[in-house]
C-alpha cells in the first residue's frame, strides 16, 4: 500500500504538532487573552486534520475536527478561556496522542472518543459556559404532544437547525423517557446518544449533558437531533436500548430567527456549516489534502532532514573502525619513522579527529524531547495532589547522546513525581512556614567537562536525615552507630536500596519505595552517578550525572606486569610515583597518605591474579581513581599513555567479570581491558 | 530412525587423538591461533578474549573444559567460532579439518563409560570404518552454570 511510505512521516510530524499543541495549551492557560497562541493551535490541529484524513484515519480527522470548532468559536470571541475548557481540550490532545501511538505500534487508530466529542460539543454550542447573546423563545409547532419538551434556543443554535434543514436536515424533537425502575440512568442515556450519534447531530439536550451525566432528571429527558433518517426510524433505534419506556420523536420547525447583528450571524453561519458539513466532507477531505502540504509547515527556522537512526548507528559503527586503524597506522608510522608518512598520518588523524566530532554530535540530541512531556505531566500532578506547582526548566538544549536520551527519561519521570508528592508540601502547609503558596521546582541541564548534569531541586519539606537513618537501621542497611559516621550524601543514598521509603503512606502516585532502585540502576546503567543534597525544611536537590558519549573514550593506558589495561580518563584524579617506603598500613589495608588525604591502595597484579614475569622495584606507579568523594589508588607497573579508544562490550558470555566493565581494540590489534574503577572503590 | 536421506554435516576436530564433531550450523568460522587477551577471574577453561575482526570473542580452551592436560598451541591448533542462541564463542581444538556427512543411522547414543569427557557434553558417537567421532553438545559445553568442578 503505498501508504506505507508516508506512514512514518506522518507518525513523526503528528507527534511534532500534538507536542505543540500541548506547549501552546499550557502558555495559553497563563495567557487566556492571548489570541495569536489559539491560531497556533489552530493551525496545528488543522494540519493534523487534514493529514490524518488523507492517511485515512477518520476517527482521528473527526475528533480533530471537533476541537478544531472549538478553537475556532474561541479565537472568534465567542467562547471564553477558562481551565476547565482546557482540560477538555487536553483531554482531547490526550486522545489525539494515545490514537497516533496506537498507529505507530501498527494499529488501526479507531478508538472511542465519544465522551470528548461530546463535551467538545457541549462547549462549542455554549452549554458549557453562558456567554451567548440571550435565548430567543421559540414557539413550537401546533401539533406539540408534548408540554414539557419545550426548548430554548438560542441564536446560535437556530441558525445552526436552520442551515442544516436548507440542507435537507430534519430536525427532531425527541423525548425519551426510561423505565421507572432504571438503575444506571447515566448508562442509559449514553447508549441513546450513542444510537442518536450514528443517525445525526445532537445538538441540545434537556437537561443539559453535564446534568445528565449527573443523573439530575427524572426519567426523561429530550434530545434535539438533526438527521436525515425518517422519524420512525430513529423512533425504532432508540427504542432498542434496554429500559426505555417511551420515545416520542416530533419534528421542530424553527420561525425565521429575529433579525441579529450582521458579524454574529456570519460568524455563527461559519461555524454552523462545518458542523453539518462534517459527516459529508469526510470523504471529500481525503481528496483534497495532500502530504506535501504537511511539508511545507517544517522548519520553523533551521533546515533539517530526517535520518534514519540506523544508519547512524551503522556510520557510527563504520567510524569506529576507522579510530581503531587510525590509531594501528600512528603506531606503524611512529615505528617506521618516515617524514612523509608520519605527515600524512597526522593531518589525516586530524582530518578524522574532526570527523568524529562531528558524527558524535550526528547522534546528540537536546534534552528537549525529553523534558517537553513535563510541564503537561506536572500539571496534571498538581492538580491531582492539590498542590501549586511552579516548574521551571532551565538547559533544555543541552545535547545528550541518543541512547542515553531514551533511557533517561523514565527516571526523570520518577523523580519528578517524588518531588511532587514528598517534596512539595501542599499549599497551607506551605504558607504556614511562611514559604509561598506555589512550591517551585526546577529542571536543570547542562555540561560540564565530559558530563551531562541533570538536576531535580525543589524547594519542599526536603529529606530528613534522622527519618532515614532510622529506617535503614530498621532494615539493618546499617547500625546505629555506624549512621553516626555518616555524611549527609551517604545517609541520603540509603534511599536508592530497594523497598525503602519514608513515606507515611501510599499514594497513587508513590511511596511504594520500588522506584528508587530502578532509577539508580539504569542511571548507572548509562554510565552515570546519581546523589542528593537536602536541608530539612529547605528542600532537596537530585544531582545526575552522565557520561557525555558512550562508546568513544578517553583512558589511560598502563601496564600490569604483561598485561596492557585501560583506565578511564574521567574516574583519574592524577598518577603518582611513590616510594615503597611511602606505604603505610592502616588495618591491613596498605594505604599512603596523598596531599593529606588517606588514600586506599588496590594493587592490580593481585586483584586481576596476573601472573608475575617483573620483579617489583622500589618505586612503585599509582594511579589515584575518584568515585563521588572515595578514592584510592591503584598500583600498576607503568604508565603508557594516554588515548582514545573505541568502547566494546565483553558480550554476553563474559558480561559479569569483576572490576572490567569492556574491552578495547589496540593500536596493534590487541585487545585490553577496561578497568571499572567503581567496583576497586569500596 | 529413518533409513537413509537426512545426513547430518559436521565439522570434525581433534582433541588428544580423539576425534570430535560438531554440526555446521553451528559453526561460524574457522581461526588460527592468535593474541589472546587474558580475562582476570573467570573460569579456568575461560583463555579470554581475542579481536575478530573488530568484535571481542570470549575463547574457551576445550581440553581444560573437559579436564584433559594442558598443551602448548602448535601450528595445527585452531580456534572454532562456534555459536549458540545468544552467544558466539571460539573453542581452541588441536587440529580442525574435516567436513563430513554423517548419516543419521550410523549415530547412536554415547556409551555410558566414564571417558575423559563427561556424559553430559555428548550427543552421541558415530562410527565410521575403523574411526569413532564424537559428537558434542555445544550448549552444554558453553554453558557455564554447569560446569561441574574440573578440580585441575
Amino acid at each position: 500500500m503505498e501508504m506505507d511510505q508516508y506512514l512514518e512521516v506522518f507518525i513523526e510530524e503528528s507527534k511534532e504538532h500534538l507536542q505543540a499543541c500541548n506547549e501552546h495549551l499550557l502558555h495559553l492557560e497563563k495567557e487566556p487573552e492571548n489570541i495569536t497562541i489559539v491560531n497556533e493551535i489552530f493551525r496545528s490541529a488543522h494540519t493534523l486534520k487534514g493529514m490524518a484524513a488523507t492517511m485515512g484515519y477518520e476517527d482521528l480527522a473527526s475528533l480533530t475536527h471537533q476541537m478544531e470548532n472549538v478553537l475556532d468559536a474561541i479565537r472568534n470571541m465567542k467562547i471564553e478561556v477558562t481551565p476547565s475548557i482546557l482540560d477538555v481540550v487536553f483531554k482531547a490532545v490526550d486522545y489525539l496522542e494515545e490514537m497516533i501511538f496506537s498507529i505507530a505500534d501498527g494499529g488501526d487508530g479507531k478508538k472511542d472518543v465519544t465522551d470528548v466529542v461530546l463535551l467538545l460539543k457541549k462547549i462549542e454550542s455554549g452549554e458549557h459556559n453562558t456567554e451567548l447573546n440571550t435565548s430567543t423563545t421559540v414557539e413550537m409547532n401546533a401539533e406539540s404532544k408534548h408540554p414539557a419538551a419545550k426548548a430554548n434556543y438560542d441564536d446560535f443554535e437556530l441558525t445552526v437547525i436552520q442551515q442544516s434543514t436548507e440542507q435537507g436536515f430534519n430536525c427532531y424533537e425527541i423525548t425519551i423517557s426510561l423505565v421507572d425502575d432504571c438503575l444506571l440512568k447515566a448508562a442509559r442515556v449514553f447508549m441513546v446518544f450513542e444510537v442518536l450519534e450514528q443517525v445525526g447531530e445532537i445538538i441540545k439536550s434537556i437537561p443539559s449533558v453535564d446534568q445528565l451525566e449527573e443523573e439530575q432528571f427524572q426519567n426523561e429527558f429530550t434530545v434535539t437531533l438533526l438527521s436525515m433518517e425518517s422519524a420512525e426510524h430513529i423512533e425504532k433505534r432508540i427504542m432498542k436500548v434496554s429500559e426505555i419506556d417511551k420515545v416520542v420523536v416530533q419534528y421542530f420547525y424553527s420561525k425565521e430567527t429575529t433579525s441579529q447583528p450582521k458579524e454574529l450571524i456570519q460568524a455563527q453561519a461559519e461555524v454552523a456549516p462545518a458542523l453539518v458539513e462534517k459527516v459529508e466532507h469526510e470523504k471529500t477531505e481525503k481528496e483534497t489534502n495532500h502530504a506535501p502540504k504537511s511539508n511545507s509547515k517544517n522548519g520553523s527556522n533551521h533546515k533539517t532532514i530526517r535520518v534514519n537512526i540506523e544508519r547512524l548507528d551503522i556510520l557510527m559503527n563504520l567510524f569506529e573502525e576507522l579510530v581503531i586503524d587510525r590509531g594501528r597506522l600512528e603506531q606503524i608510522s611512529k615505528d617506521l619513522n618516515h617524514s612523509e608518512l608520519n605527515e600524512t598520518v597526522e593531518r589525516m588523524s586530524r582530518i578524522s579527529g574532526d570527523l568524529q566530532n562531528i558524527i558524535l554530535n550526528m547522534r546528540m540530541v537536546p534534552v528537549e524531547t525529553v523534558f517537553n512531556r513535563f510541564p503537561r505531566m506536572v500539571r496534571q500532578l498538581a492538580r491531582d495532589l492539590n498542590k501549586k506547582i511552579d516548574l521551571q526548566i532551565i538547559g533544555a538544549e543541552t545535547e545528550l547522546d541518543r541512547t542515553v536520551i531514551d533511557e533517561i527519561g523514565d527516571p526523570l519521570v520518577h523523580l519528578l513525581r517524588n518531588a511532587l508528592d514528598h517534596g512539595i508540601e501542599t499549599p497551607d502547609v506551605r504558607l504556614q512556614s511562611g514559604k509561598s503558596e506555589a512550591g517551585t521546582v526546577i529542571l536543570r541541564a547542562y555540561h560540564s567537562g565530559n558530563h551531562v548534569f541533570i538536576e531535580i531541586e525543589d524547594d519542599g519539606a526536603g529529606i530528613s536525615r534522622d527519618k532515614v537513618i532510622q529506617k535503614a537501621i530498621n532494615k539493618g542497611l546499617v547500625t546505629a552507630k555506624g549512621g553516626e559516621s555518616l555524611t549527609d550524601s551517604q545517609v541520603f543514598d540509603f534511599i536508592f536500596s530497594s523497598g525503602f521509603s519514608t513515606a507515611e503512606k501510599v499514594s497513587g502516585v508513590s511511596g511504594r519505595g520500588v522506584g528508587l532502585d530502578v532509577v539508580k540502576n539504569t542511571i548507572e546503567a548509562l554510565g552515570g552517578t546519581i546523589t542528593i543534597q537536602s536541608e530539612i525544611g529547605k528542600g532537596s536537590m537530585f544531582s545526575i550525572q552522565l557520561p557525555l558519549t558512550l562508546s568513544i573514550i578517553s583512558v589511560l593506558l598502563v601496564e600490569v606486569q604483561n598485561e596492557k589495561y585501560a583506565i578511564p580518563l574521567s574516574s583519574i584524579i592524577e598518577t603518582a610515583i611513590i616510594k615503597k617506603s611511602d606505604i603505610l598500613h592502616a588495618h591491613n589495608q596498605k594505604v599512603i597518605d596523598f596531599r593529606g588525604k588517606v588514600v586506599p591502595l588496590v594493587d592490580l597484579k593481585e586483584i586481576f591474579e596476573v601472573p608475575i614475569s617483573n620483579e617489583e622495584d622500589d618505586y612503585l606507579s599509582i594511579v589515584i581513581v575518584k568515585k563521588g568523594d572515595k578514592s584510592a589508588g591503584l598500583i600498576v607497573d607503568s604508565f603508557i599513555g594516554q588515548q582514545e579508544i573505541v568502547l566494546k562490550s565483553l558480550g554476553n558470555y563474559l558480561s559479569n567479570v569483576f572490576a572490567i566493565s569492556g574491552a578495547t581494540i589496540l593500536g596493534d590489534g590487541q585487545v585490553a581491558l577496561i578497568i571499572d574503577c567503581n567496583a576497586l572503590i569500596k | 530412525m529413518s533409513e537413509q536421506a537426512t545426513a547430518l554435516k559436521v565439522i570434525v576436530f581433534s582433541l588428544l587423538d580423539e576425534e570430535y564433531a560438531i554440526p555446521v550450523s553451528q559453526v561460524r568460522s574457522i581461526e588460527k591461533v592468535q593474541h589472546i587477551t587474558r580475562v582476570p577471574r573467570t573460569e579456568p577453561y575461560v583463555k579470554g578474549v581475542i579481536n575478530l575482526r573488530g568484535v571481542v570473542t570470549p575463547i574457551i580452551d576445550l581440553r581444560t573444559r573437559f579436564g584433559m592436560p594442558e598443551t602448548d598451541y602448535s601450528d595445527s591448533t585452531r580456534i572454532i567460532i562456534v555459536a549458540t542462541e545468544d552467544v558466539e564463542v571460539g573453542v581452541v581444538v588441536d587440529t580442525a579439518n574435516d567436513v563430513m556427512d554423517i548419516s543419521m543411522d550410523t549415530i547412536e547414543p554415547p556409551p555410558e563409560i566414564v571417558g575423559s569427557v563427561e556424559i553430559e557434553y555428548l550427543e552421541g558417537v558415530a562410527k565410521l570404518d575403523k574411526r569413532l567421532l564424537i559428537l558434542l553438545n555445544l550448549d552444554k559445553v558453553l554453558n557455564p552454570d554447569r560446569v561441574s568442578k574440573i578440580e585441575g
